[in-house]
């Protein structure tokens, strides 16, 4: 297997959707392609970092001051529209 | 080496019957719907337009048109795909506004093969990010992925921050299968690229001999 096919399957490999049999083929190159094998690695980390970083959460009074809008704008657009429209 | 799983599974029936009685005129169903949502819609919205007042204006009017159009909803995906798809073409539309002068859209042409392919291959520290405040990771972690191009930050943000499916990513983002996972494989590797000047080992091969590895490489 050559780099860019492995590259290819990385999302795949990284998401843990393939067969039984490419999994094997991937794994084995890994176990010798050093690059690949740290491109996996730091990939798989990006993600991790990504998902764990709690980047633009939503702040509690912000939450409350959004729900409140949105809900008063849905009950507004409801009492101007006849029922059933 | 581990996969990575998607980190949200909704219970679909509890969420349609909320659905249900929404339809019905129950807006304590619907409020219920907007507390389980509202938090991934905003996420959503910032890393798209990556403007705060944007993303509270995406938030309110992809609720509201979710409320409007609920009949609409034809219970064959769950509500939150269907949200999230009102969500992030809300959320382009700012962008669209903004940045006029910039094409926005998530059909842009990708190119093959070469601009992806990773360039510098350098291992990372143990725990990289740990080399950095809360602050100064956060300010990173932003700059860097607002770098990507909107149709593969927010296939990244949908498929790795929000963990929807490849499937409910397509739905939502109405792309093919294959569509989401070339912009997948792309954004995650340049996500990768990217961060390699933040994350690499310092000293490569070096023999940091005195072995300490947090010797000042975590203020820049």
């Amino acid at each position: 297997m050559k780099c860019s096919e492995f590259l290819n399957e990385l999302t795949n490999y990284l998401d843990g959707v393939l067969d039984a049999r490419t999994k094997s083929e991937l794994d084995d190159h890994l176990a010798w392609c050093h690059n690949c094998y740290v491109v996996c690695d730091t990939t798989r980390k990006t993600i991790e970092i990504y998902r764990d970083s709690e980047l633009y959460e939503l702040p509690d009074d912000l939450r409350t001051r959004l729900r409140s809008a949105i809900m008063s704008k849905c009950t507004a657009s409801k009492k101007s529209q006849p029922p059933g429209s | 080496m581990s996969t990575i799983q998607p980190n949200i599974e909704q219970p679909v029936s509890e969420e349609m019957q909320l659905v249900r009685r929404a339809k019905r005129g129950d807006d304590h169903a619907f409020e219920e719907l907007v507390r389980r949502y509202d938090r991934n819609v905003f996420r959503i919205a910032q890393h798209i337009t990556q403007n705060r007042e944007d993303a509270e204006d995406v938030v309110q009017e992809a609720f509201l048109k979710a409320y409007s159009n609920l009949e609409k909803f034809q219970e064959q995906s769950k509500f939150y795909t269907w949200l999230v798809r009102i969500a992030v073409n809300e959320a382009l539309m700012k962008l669209r506004r903004r940045k006029p002068e910039r094409t926005v859209s998530l059909d842009e042409e990708v190119k093959t093969e070469d601009d992806s392919l990773p360039r510098e291959v350098a291992d990372w520290s143990p725990n990289p990010e740990q080399n950095y405040n809360q602050a100064e990771l956060r300010d990173i972690l932003t700059r860097t992925i607002q770098g990507l191009p909107p149709g593969f930050r927010t296939v990244f943000v949908l498929r790795d921050v929000e963990g929807l499916s490849t499937e409910e990513t397509a739905d939502a983002l109405e792309l093919s299968i294959p569509a989401v996972k070339s912009r997948l494989l792309r954004a995650r590797l340049q996500l990768r690229e990217r961060l390699n000047r933040f994350f690499q080992k310092k000293g490569n091969g070096n023999g940091n001999a005195d072995g300490d590895e947090s010797s000042g490489d975590g203020n820049q």
